[in-house]
Order: structure tokens, then C-alpha cells, then sequence
């Protein structure tokens, strides 16, 4: 269950002596001098510095005072009397963000000259900057104004007039900016080079007047603008479906993982009361580093579309469909499957359910004496970066189940062969459309059972005989496996519309409504019994998965997470 | 835009002087396509980009970046103005006045980024502000395309011009 990429043993790492702040600490070879600072507790201030870019060192917020050992006429270090070297401190202020520890290296994070320097960094960054704070969507999560508090000057001593620059700019189909807000760290320039690969954006003039642009009639328009959004210290890329939506400090925040593709990258939800905002990256180095694609992180809208279906609904006597009690929806399915054998009824699953929810699944055709089960697979063109080429989020989930036998989709037309001909009678569709398999209205609405579980109505919603309405990504708990082999979890960030339920209580309660109960209350207790079941997930719960994941099954595709070159150097360099 | 075949042999043999990466001949084929065109229009940028493949923002950075390349072609003879400090103090600012009042030069109240130059209505001077030409002792001090003229008053400024009337007579429409 080990990560595969930890299972050989790293070659021994130096260790290195260095000094924060009066104390001394130990780093390994390599280590940043402003990382080194961060895991001794001294958070250095920075604009310009990701540990996941290339370190340019323009913003100059990230000043320290340095020294070295002094040497002695024997090129030996002098110790001091606590036997440690004593350190000649550099007489001029050093960047932290680009230059590694060395041995007897003495850093001092908060001295008088640190202090001053911050100060002075903060005074010019405001010269230009438009004091909008209240309007700016920035506002919140904003590194200038958190830095300000923190090390800025109470007044302002420029008397001047601001430099204007562009405002407004339309760079590209999902971002917008303001120049005048720019401070020019290029960490939009670094990640869309270095990451995206797309080298689109760039400073054009200069001094005061240097202005963030992308080439004259070029939109900024790859898979990955977004994340420039969440990298921007201030608030001059905003994202076109975020900005003025919410105030950030209202967002309630929980971790999980994106549905919409198999890459399964991690995820922060945010969202106030009934209603998720949007999805910002969380960082998994096992996964998706610090990023994920703009295609994936808008994918949850339809989460509030207006049709969402909110109430269970029978069919009547008169065709149409009217809402009900869930007991009576529950208790009319399994009056009406109850009518037909086993091999009269077929299940098509979805690999966008959870693992809980599949493994419900897999009770539910047991309990129908069901074989005949699939899960439709769903597939699109991958990148080299983060979207993967298989569209649905769990399909190691329901191979590692056994749904859908070894090929997902391999039943389905034997499904669709089997209803057209009125050998099956009855179907139980999950989270799945039925005439996307090539199965018209008018053939559906002849089945006698048609049981559809689906969060939003679709063709085959309208011609089922009973619709259960279920739960969208942000609504429920529950695990997934990615294309990875990472086990990872989902989490309640958002309460489902209406009367809808989770999808594993629906299951749950239609099995209970077939063959009585079955002992399942919590989600906890259909991971323990499915833990049981499965031996790749023996010992395994849902806290254990922990936020990170765990690996579970070997990788079904091997993919990078991505790199920087310096990373990628790094890696490679002897230790 | 159209590269003569011998300013494109030259740029191509520039070009392997930079062995280890095409992005630094960046500053030196655009000289060569300013001594040319007399500025880099956004086809020469684009077509430097393709030429070094790099992406057009690169170039753009670079062009935007030093006051000496231009974006807009230039008037027939192109006059520079000293105003560090010590022409700023010898009468710089004035000579910028009279210099575009003699040559008939309407130059913006806000003159200076993004607008550096500007060119008479008759297409035959046109004028910018630049840093130190180096002759502090004899300020003000201006230049004339490549000639150097010190010491300048508004009549020497007159004489000055004049000369470029008679070598080029000819009004640009």
C-alpha cells in the first residue's frame, strides 16, 4: 500500500548546520534558504517566490541578513564558545528565495535590517498600488494587504500621482485584469511557461510603467489559466466566474477531490450555506503538485442548476410523474423489480459514484440476483499535464470492485440488446442516461421497471417507472480511486437540494426495501463491510484515507505529476 | 514587410553567434532591423519571434523595453535631446522647446512613455528626450541621426536644422 515512488530507497541526504535566528537547525542539502526558515518557524514574507516556479528573485519582500562561518588563518571555521562557528554576518540585506543552505550558514529573519527592508519593499509596492481593498475580489486572501498589516507603514508619505495602467483587461476567456494592481512578480508569466507550456504572458515597458500583458491579439486561453488566479499575491488576475460572487472570508472551506477526470486532482470546496462557489487546487505531490485544469474546476455548476431533481417521482396511471415519499418510492422499486428474475434485470452503474456507492451497487445486483451489471465508461483527449484521457473519476473504484467485469462497458450493448428484444424487463440506471447508449424514449418508456438514480433529469429520468433523486460530488462523503491507484476521499461541503439523498442511503434503503435490513447506518460501516470484502482495502476506513490519499492498487496510468525544470534538476542532481 | 535576401544572411550568420541559445540574438537582430525599417513595426517583432522561434511576447518584452527601439517609424532625420541632470541644468528643456518650435513640432504635453518621440506634421524631424550623451562639460548637448552638436542655442539649433533642410529638401507627404 506503499506510494510505488517511495518504495526505493533515497540515497542518504546530507544534513547541513544552520543557524535561524540564534538557534541552530538542521536541513538537508538543497533546501531553500527561505524553505529552511519556514520549517525552523520563521515564515519569511514573499511575492514572487512558489516553491513550485523558478526562482526569479524580483520582489525583493523576502530580504534577510546572511553570513557564513568565519574563517581562520588554518581556512578552518572559529568556533565560538558554545563550539559552534562563529558567523560573519554579510553587511548588505540577501534574498532568501534564491540561494540553498549551507553548512555554518547564519540567517537572521527578523533583525533590524530584515525589519527595515520589508518595510521599505512595502512602502514601494504601495507607491503605485490602487487602494481599492473594499471592492478588489482579492480582498481576503490578498498578500499585499496581509503583509501590510504586518509590516507596512500606517500612512503614506508619497504625494505624487499614481501611475495609471490598464484596467479591465480581457486576457483571456475566464481571466480578468487589472494592471494597476500588478506588482509584477511574474508568477503568471513562470507557471503559464513553465507549467502550462504555453509562454503567452509577459511584461512589456518598463519602470514604473512595466505592464503585464499577453501578445497583442493573443488570448490567454490554455486549460490552466485559472490557476494563475490562485498563485496572484494580489487581486490583479481574477477569475471571470468567481470575481464579486462572494466575499472570500464568508467561504467555508473543505477538502476534497475533483470528479472530472480520472486524475482525481485535490481540491478546497468553497461555499456559503446552501451554495459552493468554486474549487481552488489543494497540494498533493502524489497527484496534481499545486494545480488542476480550468475544465475540471469549473465542472460543478450544474451542482445548482434549477432542473436539479429535488423530490423522488413515480409514474402514474396517467404517465406522468409525481413526486412521493421516499418509503413509498422505495417500496414501489422493489415491488416492481421484485416481479421479474434475475437474469430479467439489468444494472448500469456510473464510474462518477463513489466506491461506497458502487459497492451498494454490487449488494443491490446480489440482492436482485442480478449479473448482468456495467458501468459506462466515458473517455475525452488527454494533456500532458493533468487531464487525463478517462473522464470518469473512479473507474479503478469499480475494477477494483469487479463491476463491469475487466473492460468497463464490455456488457452494455448485450444490455441494450437484451432490452430492445424485451429479454430484460427491468433496469436500474445509476447516475447514468440510457439514451446515450443508444436507447431511444420510446424504447425505454416500454420497460415495465425502470429505476433511474440521477441528480439532474435526462431521457432516461423521463421515461423511468420511479426516480430517485441523488447527490452531486460536493454533497457526500465517500472514496475514490484515481487512475493512480490513490484511494482518495470526497467530502459534505454542500447539503443536497430538496429531498434528494446521498446516493449510498438510496441504495442502502432499496436493498433494505428488497431483502430487509442490512445493518449499514453510516458510510462508515459500508466502508468497513466493503474493507472486508476487498483485500486491496483491508485495515482501511475513511479517516485513515487522511487528505492526501493512499495508495491502493497498482498505477492503471502512469503519469507525471508536473515538474519545473529546476524541480526536475533537482531530482536528478546527486545528493 | 520584406527582408532583403543580404539582411537576411546577415541576421542568419548573427544568429550562430549564440550557440548555446537562439533568444539571446534577440538585441542584435533587431538593431539590424531598425538600421533598416528605421523602427520595429509589430511584423518585424513577430517576425523575429518566428525567426528565433520564440513566442511574440518575448520579442515584445524586449522592444518595449529599451527606449532605443522604436515602435513608429521616425521622421526623416531623428534629433535627441539630452536632459540628464547636467543638460537638464544647461537649458535642456528649453532647447526641446525651441528645437520643436523651429522645426515645427507639435510635442504632447505628456510626452514620454509609451509616446518617447515625436514627429513633425511634414514627416521631416521628429524628436525625443534621452538619457546622457556623454558631454556634461558642454550642455546643453543634442544629436542629429548619428552628429554630435554641442553647446546648442536656439540659434545654433536654427543653423543646426537648417543643414538637414538643404540635405534633404524633399518634404515627405
Amino acid at each position: 500500500m506503499s506510494n510505488p515512488s517511495t518504495t526505493t530507497a533515497p540515497p542518504p541526504v546530507q544534513l547541513l548546520n544552520v543557524q535561524v535566528d540564534g538557534v541552530w537547525h538542521q536541513f538537508p542539502k538543497g533546501t531553500r534558504v527561505i524553505e529552511a526558515c519556514t520549517q525552523a518557524g520563521k515564515y519569511v514574507p514573499r511575492y514572487c517566490y512558489h516553491p513550485k516556479l523558478s526562482s526569479p528573485g524580483n520582489c525583493r519582500m523576502c530580504l534577510i541578513e546572511m553570513g557564513m562561518p568565519k574563517m581562520g588563518a588554518d581556512r578552518k571555521p572559529e568556533t565560538g564558545a558554545d563550539g559552534k562557528p562563529v558567523i560573519n554576518w554579510i553587511p548588505r540585506p540577501q534574498i532568501s528565495c534564491a540561494q540553498d543552505v549551507a553548512e555554518g550558514m547564519g540567517i537572521r529573519t527578523d533583525s533590524p535590517m530584515a525589519q527595515e527592508c520589508r518595510k521599505g519593499v512595502m512602502e514601494f509596492l504601495l507607491i503605485n498600488h490602487p487602494l481599492d481593498c473594499p471592492v478588489c475580489d482579492q480582498a481576503g486572501e490578498c498578500r499585499l494587504q496581509e503583509f501590510s498589516v504586518e509590516y507596512g507603514n500606517d500612512s503614506s508619505r508619497f504625494l505624487e500621482e499614481k501611475v495609471h495602467k490598464p484596467k479591465h483587461v480581457d486576457l483571456g476567456p475566464r481571466i480578468v485584469l487589472d494592471d494597476e494592481r500588478c506588482i509584477l512578480c511574474s508568477r503568471c508569466v513562470r507557471f503559464t511557461k513553465e507549467i502550462a507550456k504555453d509562454d503567452a504572458l509577459g511584461f512589456v515597458d518598463r519602470g514604473s510603467y512595466s505592464t503585464l500583458t499577453a501578445h497583442p491579439g493573443r488570448r490567454f486561453d490554455n486549460n490552466y489559466t485559472l490557476n494563475t488566479v490562485d498563485i496572484c499575491p494580489v487581486g490583479a488576475l481574477t477569475s471571470k466566474d468567481f470575481r464579486f460572487k462572494m466575499r472570500v472570508w464568508f467561504l467555508k472551506e473543505t477538502r476534497s477531490i475533483c470528479t472530472s477526470c480520472g486524475t482525481g486532482c485535490n481540491t478546497v470546496i468553497g461555499s456559503r450555506e446552501e451554495t459552493m462557489y468554486r474549487q481552488t487546487p489543494r497540494e498533493n505531490n502524489d497527484v496534481n503538485s499545486a494545480w488542476m485544469c480550468d475544465y475540471g474546476r469549473l465542472n460543478f455548476h450544474y451542482l445548482h442548476d434549477e432542473r436539479r431533481l429535488t423530490a423522488p417521482l413515480l409514474r402514474q396511471a396517467d404517465h406522468t410523474l409525481q413526486p412521493v415519499e421516499w418509503r413509498k418510492a422505495f417500496a414501489t422499486a422493489a415491488q416492481q423489480l421484485r416481479e421479474f428474475k434475475g437474469e430479467e434485470i439489468a444494472v448500469v452503474a456510473s464510474a462518477r459514484m463513489t466506491n461506497e456507492e458502487l459497492y451498494m451497487t454490487r449488494r443491490l445486483a446480489d440482492a436482485l440476483k442480478c449479473s448482468l451489471v456495467d458501468v459506462v465508461p466515458r473517455t475525452g483527449e488527454a494533456d500532458d499535464i493533468l487531464l487525463s484521457a478517462d473522464r470518469n473519476p473512479n473507474t479503478s473504484g469499480a475494477q477494483l470492485l469487479g463491476i463491469g467485469g475487466d473492460k468497463l462497458g464490455s456488457r452494455l450493448a448485450e444490455i441494450v440488446e437484451g432490452v430492445r428484444t424485451g429479454k430484460i424487463h427491468a433496469v436500474v440506471c445509476l447516475g447514468e442516461d440510457l439514451s446515450e447508449q443508444g436507447l431511444d424514449a420510446k424504447v425505454l418508456e416500454e420497460l415495465p421497471c425502470l429505476v433511474a438514480m440521477s441528480i439532474l433529469p435526462n431521457a432516461t429520468t423521463r421515461a423511468a417507472t420511479v426516480v430517485l433523486p441523488g447527490s452531486g460530488f460536493a454533497e457526500k462523503r465517500g472514496s475514490m480511486i484515481n487512475v493512480k491507484g490513490r484511494l482518495q476521499r470526497l467530502n459534505h461541503a454542500i447539503p443536497s437540494p430538496g429531498d434528494a439523498r446521498d446516493d449510498w442511503e438510496i441504495l442502502r434503503d432499496l436493498i433494505q426495501a428488497l431483502t430487509g435490513s442490512n445493518g449499514l447506518y453510516m458510510i462508515e460501516d459500508v466502508f468497513k463491510a466493503m474493507s472486508n470484502d476487498v483485500s486491496a482495502l483491508q485495515g482501511l476506513s475513511l479517516s485513515k484515507i487522511g487528505d492526501l490519499g493512499v495508495q491502493v492498487v497498482t498505477e492503471a496510468e502512469s503519469r507525471e505529476v508536473p515538474k519545473t525544470p529546476l524541480e526536475t534538476a533537482t531530482a536528478a542532481q546527486p545528493t | 514587410m520584406e527582408i532583403p535576401a543580404e539582411l537576411e544572411r546577415t541576421i542568419d550568420e548573427v544568429i550562430t553567434h549564440y550557440p548555446a541559445s537562439k533568444r539571446s540574438a534577440v538585441l542584435p537582430l533587431l538593431h539590424l532591423l531598425q538600421e533598416h525599417f528605421g523602427f520595429i513595426s509589430k511584423e518585424t517583432a513577430d517576425w523575429v519571434a518566428t525567426k528565433l522561434e520564440l513566442q511574440p511576447i518575448n520579442v515584445l518584452e524586449v522592444v518595449t523595453f529599451y527606449p532605443m527601439f522604436r515602435a513608429a517609424p521616425p521622421g526623416q532625420h531623428h534629433i535627441r535631446v539630452c536632459r540628464t541632470l547636467s543638460c537638464a541644468m544647461g537649458g535642456s528643456y528649453k532647447l526641446m522647446n525651441d528645437l520643436c518650435e523651429l522645426a515645427k513640432i507639435e510635442r504632447p504635453k505628456h510626452a514620454g512613455h509609451g509616446t518617447p518621440f515625436t514627429v513633425g506634421e511634414d514627416g521631416r524631424f521628429s524628436i525625443e528626450f534621452v538619457e546622457c550623451l556623454a558631454s556634461c562639460g558642454t550642455a546643453p548637448v543634442c544629436m542629429v541621426d548619428d552628429d554630435f552638436y554641442e553647446n546648442v542655442s536656439r540659434e545654433s539649433a536654427a543653423e543646426i536644422l537648417a543643414k538637414y533642410h538643404e540635405a534633404s529638401p524633399q518634404t515627405v507627404s
